[in-house]
């Protein structure tokens, strides 16, 4: 059984899954315990982010659907699957539009 | 009249002019290309300030391309799409445009124009731009129901019009309007006959040998052409109408509708009743300043008769006349003495090219030819005994245009026997820009020379060609320059040190056939190793992005057997790289949700198939529609419920129908010879085995395909990637259709195929396409794109000029073998499956996000989310 990644949800930390059921390059989504959501993705280099799920371009829970991508040198960011806008997977900020951006939690591996 | 400077009925609006400073006015008769192309001078000038501008347009629209009319028909141009007008170009100059007002009358003496509408403007400066008629020879009937003539898009709207009751077209006059013509006719899908007097067709651009090019090109494309004959009547039926026509030869030609397109006369009626001097056969006789005998009168494009005698018929010397003329309104020096006479043009989708001494008139000069009778191709050279170049004809392939007529009058760094040589038959050097000198008209449309387009990069850090085109307005006329354009503006990024980054995207410097060949050659089977290995220096060790993950992917699913990776997209990195669509192997709708599409090969499918998708969506509450592409979406499905609605249809023997994919998408059909009276070949068994054979082929963008069951053509097979028409012998190939934003029609790769001709041409092409396209370019661009066009890649999957068909014919077995369908895999391995949930911590609980009311007794997405959406933004 391997390590369980635990995530600071609005009521606090809490386990979601076993680390090697996350991709590299991919996410899930999480259901949080207040009925919200967020999505949970794991980058080439082993390190978990999570970010608000629901893309608030179309209100649709789809961001951990994404694929996820990084400016050269930069932080890695998710493609939002329906029209691409980009979320910096660290902090949840657009970066398509200075105006919008998603909750971001804290991960860690329990 | 007393009033000089305007008045009475609908007395125009006038732009609130500086107090008391009496404004001169400017009135232009005619709002064509060339009137357009004069207005934009005089706002460049500022004079659109300083003075009234008034506009009289005989057509109920402003300005458009005349010189794509065509496209209405070949490309599914709106009439809106030829506009010349920029949006709010009159408003903001304070042009006073009046449409559908022409002008009757001029009184030179009162300094006047009278419109139609009885509006009378007094002038200062009367400009003439009012083009030329196209000429109809006096032949009994020629005003019957069912002649036209094609000049307007009037025109072209009544002959559509005409033409829904018609079969067969004749098109009176081979020439340049008359090809056009028949481009028309054929995209209205009639039978299309061109009859002309003249030995050859475009006798006066082309010599006799590009004549018998352009004939055979013409006539693989079905369309009948009579040389030699001239036109005696049009015969009429008992109703009046067109019936066909009497030819010189004794025979008659049996046509519903006949299109006049013998030549175009100078419209210079107004000029000629108020007194101006007109040529003898016609044309308002003009200066080298485009003025009149009147210097208060100019006349310019078609209707002028210019200082070097001739009248000009094309586009580029009209727009020269209209600077003119602005120049010489502005106070500005400038002058239009003649124009170069080079044409270079895509008729019928054949290429056509003539430059300088086209026909060899100079004493002593020599004709350099190649001919290739074969595949339609012809180019001569005439060159003086010093070897100068004095021009050429070119039909069939005209890429080195562009080169050539720049360099007319200079003596090539390259000998001319080798420019002749098409690439890769012994010509030792091809002709780079570098060799234009900087004074080299490099657009004629536009007469922008090499020098200003170098000006463009150098000085006004012009680093992309729409930026060039924008600043140079070179290219932006019939646009038979802008690869060269192309060429110039990288090498002189080149030469200022800024690279041209032709790579994929930010993670990789290669295009994606770089990609290709990097993969294949290497037998790279990973993502990471090709980031890590061969991206860009800064992208290595990175995520890399969403652009190149998917083409990756792709890459490695076309290639999977050849390099000894798995074939399915979801197993190991690869399941990672895919776009959302691809990965739960649906496609995701605006709320999340997903659609599923089965594939139904060739349309057909049984009832009991039919009954087993009406279970599944009723069970599962799916919205139901069918497809344009003969087949049935349902929709509305949450991620969870993915597998379970594909083992129903798995065990009802329904596979994947790669709707998500870029992929083969659907090979429509029609019903065919089984059951329909003119199908000629079973249309549907054919489309089944083309669908079955290239299911789950990935390639660079979707692709689409067709089988007709005979020549009308029910199943669209020419506007699909690749197309089959059904003929009494065989099969007829048709490559590079696309729907979509921009509809082109296919060109006809080969005809009268057997069964396995046609399938092994279909397996060379899309591995070529598949090996060769960028990422996410259909076949119709990628055909475009590709240097030599139609021709190359005939010779490349007809004639095998690159040695290669073996191996891509290879590479298709291998994918053929191989492919096994995506869901059956899918639902039968836990381990895939378990990626389809709504919350990795919850697997039980729906997606709450995902919402759906009622509409027509289905269902649809909530539309409060998207409103939600909305608030969340503002
Ligand atoms: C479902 C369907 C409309 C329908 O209800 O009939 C459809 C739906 C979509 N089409 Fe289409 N197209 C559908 C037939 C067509 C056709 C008609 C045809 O195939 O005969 C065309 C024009 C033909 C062509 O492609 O040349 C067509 C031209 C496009 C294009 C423009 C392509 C182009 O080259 O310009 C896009 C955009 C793209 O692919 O980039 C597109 C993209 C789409 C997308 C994928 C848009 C998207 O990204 O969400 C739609 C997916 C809906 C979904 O999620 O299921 N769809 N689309 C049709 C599915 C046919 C099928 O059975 O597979
Ligand atoms: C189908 C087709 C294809 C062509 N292809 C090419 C090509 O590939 N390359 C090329 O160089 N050229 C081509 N041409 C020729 C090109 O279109 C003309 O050279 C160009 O349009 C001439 O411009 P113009 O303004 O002089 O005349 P036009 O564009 O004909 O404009 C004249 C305008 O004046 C109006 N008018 C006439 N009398 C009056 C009046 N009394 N009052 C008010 N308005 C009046 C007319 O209605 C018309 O709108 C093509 C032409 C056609 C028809
Ligand atoms: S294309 Fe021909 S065979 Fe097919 S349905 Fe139409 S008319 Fe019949
Ligand atoms: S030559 Fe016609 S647009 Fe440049």
């Amino acid at each position: 059984m391997s390590a369980t990644v635990e995530l600071h949800g609005p009521e606090g930390w809490f386990a979601v899954c076993p680390v090697d059921v996350l991709e590299p390059g991919r996410g899930v989504a999480v259901l949080l315990p207040d009925g919200g959501q967020a999505a949970l993705f794991r980058d080439r280099t082993g390190r978990l982010y999570a970010i608000g799920n629901v893309d608030p371009f179309t209100g649709a829970g789809v961001l951990s659907h994404g694929l996820l991508g990084s400016a050269p040198g930069d932080r890695p960011y998710v493609a939002s699957p329906l029209l691409k806008q980009r979320f910096d997977l660290a902090d949840g900020r657009c970066l398509d539009d200075d105006e919008v951006s998603v909750a971001s939690y804290p991960v860690r591996v329990g | 009249m007393e009033n000089r400077t305007d008045t009475v009925p609908g007395s125009v609006e006038r732009p609130a002019g500086r107090a008391g400073a009496r404004r001169p006015t400017i009135v232009l008769v005619g709002h064509g290309m060339v009137g357009q192309r004069f207005l934009e001078a005089l706002t460049d000038r500022g004079l659109t300030t300083s003075a009234r501008v008034v506009v009289l347009c005989e057509e109920p629209r402003a300005a458009y391309d005349r010189v794509h009319l065509t496209s209405y028909f070949s490309e599914g141009a709106a009439p809106e799409d030829l506009c010349l007008v920029e949006d709010g170009f009159m408003a903001r100059h304070g042009i006073e445009l009046r449409l559908g007002d022409p002008a009757v009358a001029v009184d030179r003496g009162a300094r006047t124009v009278t419109a139609r509408s009885g509006l009378v403007v007094g002038y200062d400066t009367l400009v003439l731009a009012t083009g030329s008629y196209p000429f109809v020879p006096p032949v009994p009937g020629r005003d019957a129901e069912g002649c036209f003539v094609y000049r307007t898009v009037e025109d072209l709207l009544a002959i559509e019009a005409y033409a829904a009751g018609a079969r067969t077209g004749a098109v009176v006059g081979g020439g340049l309007l008359g090809l056009e013509a028949a481009g028309a006719l054929k995209g209205l899908g009639l039978a299309t006959h061109v009859v002309e007097f003249a030995p050859r067709l475009m006798p006066v651009q082309v010599d006799e040998g590009g004549g018998r090019a352009l004939r055979r090109r013409v006539e693989t494309l079905d369309v009948s052409v009579h040389t030699g004959v001239g036109t005696q009547g049009v015969v009429t039926g008992p109703d009046g109408r067109v019936r066909g026509m009497a030819l010189s030869d004794g025979s008659t030609l049996a046509a519903d509708l006949v299109v006049f397109s013998a030549g175009v006369r100078p419209r210079d009626e107004l000029a000629r009743e108020c007194g101006l001097p007109v040529g003898e056969r016609g044309g308002i006789v003009v200066d080298a300043s485009c003025r009149t005998a009147d210097p208060s009168v100019y006349a310019i494009g078609e209707c002028a008769l210019a200082s070097d005698g001739r009248v000009y018929g094309l586009v580029g010397p009209g727009y020269e006349m209209a600077e003119t003329a602005a120049r010489r309104i502005a106070g500005e020096a400038g002058a239009f003495t003649g124009a170069d006479l080079s044409t270079k043009l895509k008729l019928l989708g054949v290429d056509v090219a003539s430059f300088g001494d086209a026909h060899g008139a100079a004493e002593g000069c020599l004709d350099v030819v190649y001919s290739d009778p074969r595949a339609g191709v012809y180019r001569k050279l005439v060159v003086a005994e010093d070897g100068t170049l004095l021009g050429g004809v070119l039909v069939g392939d005209t890429e080195s245009y562009a080169l050539l007529r720049p360099l007319t009058g200079t003596v090539p760094p390259v000998a001319a026997e080798h420019l002749v040589l098409p690439a890769g038959a012994g010509a030792p050097v091809t002709l780079g820009v570098s060799a234009l000198p900087d004074d080299a008209v490099v657009c004629s449309c536009h007469n922008v020379t090499k020098g200003a387009v170098r000006d463009a990069v150098g000085t006004h850090s012009c680093t992309t060609v729409p930026e060039v085109k924008k600043c140079t307005k070179a290219g932006t006329g019939c646009g038979s320059c802008v690869k060269v354009l192309g060429r110039i503006v990288s090498a002189e990024l080149a030469a200022n040190g800024i690279a041209v980054d032709t790579g994929m995207c930010r993670c990789f410097p290669q295009t994606r056939t770089e990609l290709y060949e990097i993969v294949r050659a290497l037998r790279i089977t990973s993502y990471r190793h090709l980031l890590d290995g061969y991206g860009r220096e800064a992208a290595r060790g990175g995520e890399g992005c969403e652009e190149c993950k998917p083409a990756v992917a792709s890459i490695l699913a076309s290639l999977a057997p050849a390099i000894g990776v798995s074939g399915h997209v979801l197993d190991g990195e690869q399941g990672a790289l895919q776009d959302t669509n691809d990965r739960f192997l649906a496609n995701m709708q605006k709320n999340g949700s997903y659609s599923i599409v089965p594939r139904v090969p060739g349309g057909e499918i049984t009832p009991e198939k039919l009954i087993v998708i009406g279970e599944v969506a009723r069970d599962f509450g799916l919205y139901t529609k069918i497809t344009g592409g003969q087949r049935i979406d349902l929709f509305g499905a949450r991620v969870e419920q993915l597998p379970l609605i594909w083992t129903r249809l798995v065990d009802a023997g329904f596979e994947s129908g790669h709707a998500y994919g870029k992929a083969l998408r659907t090979v429509k059909s029609c019903v065919g010879q089984s059951w329909c009276r003119f199908g000629v070949q079973d249309s549907v068994r054919m489309a089944i085995d083309l669908e079955l054979r290239y299911r789950g082929l990935r390639s660079p963008h979707k692709l689409k395909s067709a089988v007709s069951g005979c020549a009308r053509e029910c199943a669209e097979a020419q506007s699909k990637d690749f197309g089959v028409i059904a003929t009494a012998s065989g099969w007829n190939l048709y490559v590079g259709g696309n729907g979509g934003a921009t509809p082109r029609h296919a060109d006809l790769l080969a005809k009268d195929l057997s069964d396995a001709e046609l399938v092994r041409l279909i397996d060379r092409f899309l591995m070529f396409y598949i090996r060769t396209a960028d990422r996410l370019e259909r076949t119709s661009v990628w055909l475009e794109r590709i240097p030599g066009g139609l021709d190359h890649v005939r010779d490349v999957v007809v004639h095998d000029s690159l040695g290669i068909c073996a191996e891509l014919e290879a590479l298709m077995a291998e994918h053929v073998a191989h492919y096994r369908d995506e869901w059956a895999e899918t639902v039968n391995d836990p381990e895939r499956l378990s990626r389809f949930v709504s919350f990795v911590n919850a697997p039980d609980t729906p997606d709450p996000t995902v919402r759906f009311v009622p509409e027509r007794g289905q269902i649809k997405p909530e539309p409060a989310l998207l409103t939600l959406s909305a608030t969340v933004t503002a």
